[in-house]
């Protein structure tokens, strides 16, 4: 057993009920008790969806317990069926399903009997795997099961575009500015003269599966959703893949150099360098930002990133890189896939954190007391409590992340809009420490700021004077490094004297 | 609709069960805020967790007193065993928290595989020492609302008796001597007399304190006293019960509790309607008064001052229709108050209908039908929400009570709705509160006054019919 108060990512069915409801005409039977259907009130609200989630539950009660769900499962298929027609019925076990053991398999295939459409049982154990494992198991099921079944049928098309394409994977619901970095990806593509053949799951029809392989390749955006079934691709139909997420101007340019390459390898000649140095330099704005004198004031500022492993290691790279910012410390939730993100970023920041332990985040900002935090909404509120500005870049999020303007993580647009964020947080940040200092006597009392961090020090009337004078947004730094100074050298009370020789010391 | 003479009783009906409510496990959100000195403890899984933290929204940031436990392979393989764990994790909370009472609640998973949670906790309980209550507040058996239910049909058991009270009662009252702290003996009996001589009357259900001030009030101008309200602020503060007493529910979803008053501490239970709407807290207060042999003073007058004031939103919906599709059990009441507004109700959906507990409020229904001349309501028990919205499209009613699921897919298609789940948070109770369940009950129609003339009412291409 586990004391928890918030998790970051959530329950395996979640991921799985994301890719069946991105899918059009694919509905998703989950074997789950009431109020397990929650994830309809998510989709409808934070997505602001106009049409039904096509989610419904086979309810578990207590007869269920008593004497299994029998035909319950059976019925509840085959009236979805009847009724609303879908091409898949995606049947999603839950937690209580995982312990009841029922013979999932056996209900599908008598459904399949009668129900016109496919029927499939989702591969995903409760226990195992999260929500964005799931997600990915479930879109790997899909893609395999309609290209099998073509495979057999014969329907499989031959050879590959007239013109270079690209299927892009892992585009989801309830996935963080999906929409709108789809949107970006494909306008990318436009301009690089590469069609897009098929975007999965969101808005593809399970009908269109069987033309992936007519892409000459595979970009999947996004480290937690997509990869297994670019993968299965390459295994299969020797498709290559691109898994360079296009997140900031250094990697959407390495993005596409890969792109570039894999596609020259099958015979096409382009060459994207041009492309790539006039964005750069002029379209996007975002090179220009980091040599223009704001970005000069963010030099050497600290920042503390935490997220999924795709933009906790995107921001990182772009702060440190693009921008010269002091990553102190990064982070991910992404346990499972934490070796990648060690890699990934561990040259651009002092310490990386793999926890799904909010207090653990929690605390490693109120030591190392940011300037600005990148984060999801947990992080955010860790700020407000400690008044550090947030900027939100990852799930878990809300309402407010899903917004109805224009604003991309992906591409060139994506990093104009991670630059407006990122200067955003710091300035505001900076404003509210101006107002501190110009806005009339300063005689506020020390607050110590920190989850953790307890004082035992005491501070004689002087020293205390001394620490009120000295500006809001360092007063906590050097209250602590003086503190800190003073316990090693074992000094009980701080004077005057401790204060300086603190300073000469450590520089605070 | 193919009813060709009206229905002289109310028709009772049940489908499928396959709607969308919450999880009763919500109750820990109102609860703990309610008890004070409580820490909930959820005994279940992610997908639990999951549930909370997103239903609760910003609540979960405020370091709330409720925590997940969180069942691992482990837990459910038995290679951990139960005791030691929660033993493990109850410490931490006392530790950190310092509670005088941990509710543990039942899950779905705990049910599946028999943790002995009632069994467990009394030893725990006498080792940790602190007060350990089980509620099983789970989704196999229990929709939303219950959940509270099923937390304080297990408080009922925990009220002192007199006879083992008055030993701590100094300790417990405590608090109360404070506040009475400098006023004379005489002022204090004096209140007293203030009173009918009536035996002990203690309410239960859950409601904000500004709510239970009214309602006391309320009562004390009949001069009838509550000796006690369960649950009260704080858990040490639990009402006194003994044998005899009588007690009245506040709301409709209480039934367990109501059982377990009656049948374990041998209570006496007033059977009334509801206090929802001036006209469910009339018929409620004239109900405790004639069980008491009081007679009721000016309710009508009040009853009638309380319309005036909200004729301007009773021009709004009246001769409009009302659908509930049904998920919080406050629906018959609500239901009821609606048609005494004039408004008409074809159908009521509802999880559970405890016809018994529920008895003078479905009378009152009828009664307020017939009154104002329109058809009674069918009620739908464990509706099926896929067929509602079939009926929803045929019927096409002015305003539709649901969930958040179906909310905004059908005001896309037109249909104004309700979200349900702001009358179980809203301060509806009594008099006071009835232009609060209009202001909620007309927002959807007052919105779409406002925006009409702009033609943008159905938002989805229509679909091809297959």
């Amino acid at each position: 057993m586990k004391l928890a108060y918030w998790m970051y990512a959530g329950p395996a069915h979640i991921g799985t009920l994301r890719i069946a409801s991105s899918f059009k005409n694919v509905h998703a039977i989950m074997h789950a008790p009431l109020g397990d259907d929650y994830f309809n009130v998510m989709r409808s609200m934070l997505e602001r969806e106009r049409n039904f989630t096509p989610v419904t539950a086979s309810i578990v009660d207590r007869n269920v317990l008593a004497r299994g769900s029998q035909e319950k499962v059976v019925d509840n298929i085959v009236r979805k069926d009847g009724e609303e027609n879908p091409d898949l019925i995606v049947l999603t076990p839950t937690c209580t399903s995982s312990i009841l053991q029922e013979d999932l398999a056996n209900f599908v295939d008598r459904a399949q009997m009668d129900a016109k459409g496919d029927v499939m049982l989702a591969d995903v154990n409760h226990y195992r795997f999260n929500e964005l494992q799931a997600a990915d198991r479930t879109l790997h099921q899909i893609v395999k099961f309609y290209l099998e079944k073509a495979r057999k049928k014969g329907e499989l098309p031959e050879g590959k575009t007239e013109k270079p394409s690209v299927n892009i994977i892992g585009i989801s619901t309830l996935g963080f500015h999906n929409q709108h970095d789809c949107t970006e990806l494909k306008r990318l593509m436009q301009d690089l003269g590469i069609e897009v053949n098929e975007v999965i799951p969101e808005g593809a029809s399970v009908h269109n599966l069987k033309n992936l392989p007519k892409a000459w390749f595979n970009l999947t955006p996004y480290r937690e959703l997509g990869l297994m079934s670019a993968q299965y691709l390459q295994e299969e139909f020797g498709m290559p893949y691109v898994d360079i997420t296009p997140m900031g101007v250094v990697e959407t340019a390495r993005c596409i150099r890969k792109i570039q390459q894999v596609i020259n390898a099958q015979g096409s000649n382009v060459d994207y360098e041009d492309y790539i140095n006039n964005q750069t330099l002029y379209v996007s704005q975002a090179a220009w930002f980091s040599r223009s004198i704001d970005c000069q004031n963010l030099t050497g500022k600290k920042a503390v990133v935490f997220g999924d492993n795709t933009h906790a290691a995107a921001m990182t790279k772009i702060l440190a890189r693009e921008m010269g910012i002091h990553v102190v410390l990064a982070g991910t939730y992404c346990k499972y896939d934490a070796d990648w993100f060690k890699e990934q970023v561990s040259e651009y920041c002092d310490e990386v954190l793999i926890s799904d332990d909010n207090g653990a985040i929690g605390d490693a900002i109120a030591r190392i007391e940011p300037s600005a935090i990148f984060g999801t909404q947990m992080e955010r509120h860790v700020g407000k409590r400690l008044d550090i500005p947030c900027g939100v870049i990852a799930a878990p999020i809300h309402i407010q992340n899903f917004p109805i303007g224009y604003k991309p993580f992906c591409g060139y647009e994506g990093t104009n809009q991670i630059a407006d964020l990122v200067y955003n947080s710091f300035t505001l940040g900076m404003e509210d420490h101006l107002l501190e200092i110009f806005g009339g006597h300063d005689t506020k009392e020390v607050i110590t700021k920190g989850i953790s961090a307890d004082s035992d020090l005491s501070w004689n009337k002087e020293a205390q004077a001394e620490l009120n004078k000295i500006p809001g947004f360092v007063r906590g730094k050097v209250k602590r490094n003086t503190e800190k100074f003073a316990r090693e050298r074992g000094f009980s009370q701080i004077t005057l004297e401790v204060m300086y020789a603190a300073k000469e010391a450590v520089g605070a | 609709m193919t009813a060709l003479q009206e229905p002289t009783a109310l028709q009772f009906e049940c489908e499928t069960g396959n709607y969308h409510t919450f999880c009763p496990i919500s109750c820990v959100a109102w609860l703990y805020q309610k008890i004070e000195d409580s820490f909930f403890l959820v005994i279940g899984t992610k997908t639990c967790g999951y549930f909370l933290q997103n239903a609760m929204g910003v609540m979960i940031f405020a370091e709330p007193r409720y925590a997940m436990a969180e069942l691992e392979e482990g837990d459910i393989s038995a290679q951990l065993n139960d005791y030691e764990e929660l033993k493990r994790l109850c410490v931490q909370i006392k530790r950190d928290r310092n509670p005088s009472v941990i509710v543990w609640i039942g899950t779905c998973t705990t049910e599946i595989i028999k943790m002995d949670l009632e069994g467990l906790a009394p030893k725990l309980e006498a080792e940790i020492g602190i007060p350990i209550v089980t509620a099983r507040a789970n989704g196999l058996d229990y929709a939303f609302t219950q959940g509270e239910d099923t937390v304080l049909a297990a408080m009922a058991h925990k009220c002192p008796q007199t006879a083992k009270a008055e030993g701590e009662k100094e300790e417990r009252n405590a608090i109360h001597k404070l506040l009475n702290f400098g006023r004379k003996k005489e002022d204090i009996k004096q209140e007293e007399s203030e009173y009918a001589d009536h035996p002990p009357l203690v309410m239960f259900g859950s409601l904000p304190d500004p709510v239970v001030t009214n309602l006391t009030l309320e009562l004390k101008k009949q001069g009838i006293k509550i000796a006690g309200w369960l649950p009260s602020k704080r858990y040490t503060e639990l009402p006194v019960i003994d044998e005899g007493y009588y007690v009245s529910g506040v709301n409709p979803f209480l039934s367990r509790t109501a059982t377990t008053l009656m049948r374990r501490r041998k209570c006496k239970l007033i059977g009334s309607p509801f206090p929802i709407g001036p006209d469910g807290t009339r018929a409620w207060i004239e109900k405790i008064c004639s069980v008491f042999n009081i007679e009721p003073q000016g309710l009508e007058e009040r009853e009638a001052q309380i319309w005036e004031s909200l004729e301007e939103y009773l021009q709004l919906i009246r001769g409009k229709s009302v659908f509930f599709m049904g998920d919080n059990l406050l629906e018959v009441s609500l239901a009821r108050f609606l048609i005494r507004c004039g408004m008409t109700c074809p159908e009521i959906g509802i999880p559970y209908m405890d016809k018994r507990y529920q008895q003078a409020e479905l009378a009152f229904l009828e009664k307020t039908c017939q009154e104002m001349g329109v058809p009674l309501p069918k009620i739908v028990e464990k509706p099926d929400n896929y067929n509602q919205i079939q009926r929803i499209y045929q019927l096409k009613p002015d305003l539709v009570i649901t969930g958040m699921a179906h909310a905004n897919p059908l005001e896309a298609r037109g249909i104004n709705t309700k979200w349900s789940v702001e009358f179980t948070f809203a301060q509806i109770h009594g008099f006071t509160n009835a232009r609060d369940i209009l202001e909620l009950a007309t927002r959807p129609l007052r919105r779409n006054n406002n925006l009409k003339e702009l033609g943008w009412e159905k938002l989805v291409k229509e679909q091809a019919k297959v």
